[in-house]
């Protein structure tokens, strides 16, 4: 499962790890930057259903118990946003961030709409306790519903400025965030795109 | 995710040199708190009251979602930074910053709470808030124990400290929730606590601070 690179040959290829869960969609963004660099990492499967993020050997990784993890030699860092930020620095080949500052500015802000207004309302652990105070189907629709008002918030936020990709025709920031983003409203939630008032 | 406007809401000018940065602030709001506490690191002076929540206006540019604001002045204005320019220190702070914004605020904001209050009951609205505030202060309190100096990352002040400070104090005031915990967490609190760019930002201060 580990990435292939295209840009760079064995000498050169830093000795990269990545903490990941498959069905994760904060491991997802940091698996489509390594691909976008061109940068060959080792896949290290952390099961979250099993609870493998709390393993000693984790623990002492990431005491937070957080995946992704990125590490790279004697870095270790943790969170995708952060991550994502480290690797455009060290790594800036493709880079995830325009140089005009307020394109910027916006895939900025679409990070962060993924990031803070949906994501988090809709992961394991929330939809675990919905599920278990309220039932199933108030799960699911609380899930579209939070989904549904932050594809809104987007949706007016990259009116004008996506081309191909989110913020113009080249692939940035915001749409590491937001393509994992959509698939799991898509597939896992089931959420119609069509039907979304924007 | 930043808080919703309120219908009374009003906010503050923050003059740069070329005297055109308005921040649109609510003042109980600890995403806006996040970013007039910036500011006044960055030395900018505040004028007078205007609107609404953070969204920062700067000439023709207009940025909404306090990190984007953070990371946008970090750019623009660099003076005073708040990101260090050692890697593993700079991903500490982002990685604060996420803890916060995305494990901690959004958990506990208005619209979830009214939820959690109508759909499951008022008692647990408390409980609700207070689980998922303790798990974001544990996990900072992980990540910053070995990192900390007088600040959060060390004794410079930097972006953690700008996201920490006022999730402890809105912890504090508004869920009564107990830091003795997290004594790393509660030192940092109190070396940030004393700073005039601090006190400035505070929600009693502003200009919309109402008693409710």
């Amino acid at each position: 499962m580990a990435a292939n690179s295209s840009d760079c040959t064995d000498k050169e290829q830093p000795k990269l790890k990545l903490y990941s869960y498959w069905r994760s969609s904060c491991s997802w963004r940091a698996r489509i930057a390594l691909n976008l660099k061109g940068l060959s990492y080792e896949y290290k499967a952390v099961n979250l259903l099993k609870g493998e993020q709390f393993s000693p050997e984790f623990s002492k990784l990431n005491p937070i118990n957080y995946v992704p993890v990125l590490v790279d030699e004697d870095i270790v860092i943790a969170d995708s946003f952060a991550i994502l930020m480290y690797l455009d620095e060290k790594y800036p080949q493709h880079p995830l961030l325009p140089c005009d500052l307020q394109k910027k500015a916006i895939n900025f802000q679409a990070a962060n709409i993924v990031s803070s207004s949906i994501q988090p309302l809709q992961n394991l652990l929330v939809l675990n306790y919905i599920e278990e105070k309220l039932g199933s189907d108030e799960k699911i629709a609380w899930a579209q519903n939070q989904i549904g008002r932050g594809f809104s918030a987007l949706e007016k936020l990259l009116e004008g400025i996506s081309g191909r990709y989110a913020t113009g025709d080249e692939i940035y920031l915001a749409d590491v965030f937001l393509a994992p983003q959509i698939h799991a409203a898509i597939t896992r939630f089931k959420l119609d795109m069509n039907s979304l008032s924007f | 995710m930043d808080s919703r406007p309120h219908q009374d809401t009003s906010g503050s000018f923050f003059s740069s040199s070329s005297d055109k940065l308005q921040l649109y602030s609510y003042w109980q709001s600890s995403c806006s708190w996040r970013v007039r506490f910036a500011l006044n690191l960055k030395k900018f002076e505040r004028l007078n009251p205007l609107h609404f929540v953070p969204v920062l206006v700067d000439g023709d540019l207009v940025v909404s979602d306090s990190f984007a604001i953070l990371l946008y002045l970090e750019e623009k204005y660099p003076q005073n930074a708040l990101l260090p320019v050692d890697a593993k220190c700079r991903a500490v702070n982002l990685q604060a910053a996420s803890i916060v914004t995305s494990s901690m605020q959004p958990l506990h904001m208005l619209s979830v709470l009214k939820y959690i209050e109508e759909k499951v009951g008022p008692e647990e609205r408390q409980s609700w808030a207070e689980y998922h505030i303790g798990k974001g202060f544990a996990a900072l309190e992980k990540l910053l124990k070995d990192f900390a100096g007088r600040y959060a990352t060390g004794d410079e002040i930097c972006m953690a400290d700008v996201f920490l400070a006022p999730q402890i104090s809105v912890a504090v005031m508004r869920f009564k929730f107990d830091m003795s915990k997290f004594p790393t967490l509660c030192r940092i609190y109190e070396a940030n606590k004393v700073l005039p760019a601090f006190q400035a930002s505070l929600p009693e201060r502003q200009p919309d601070a109402s008693i409710d």
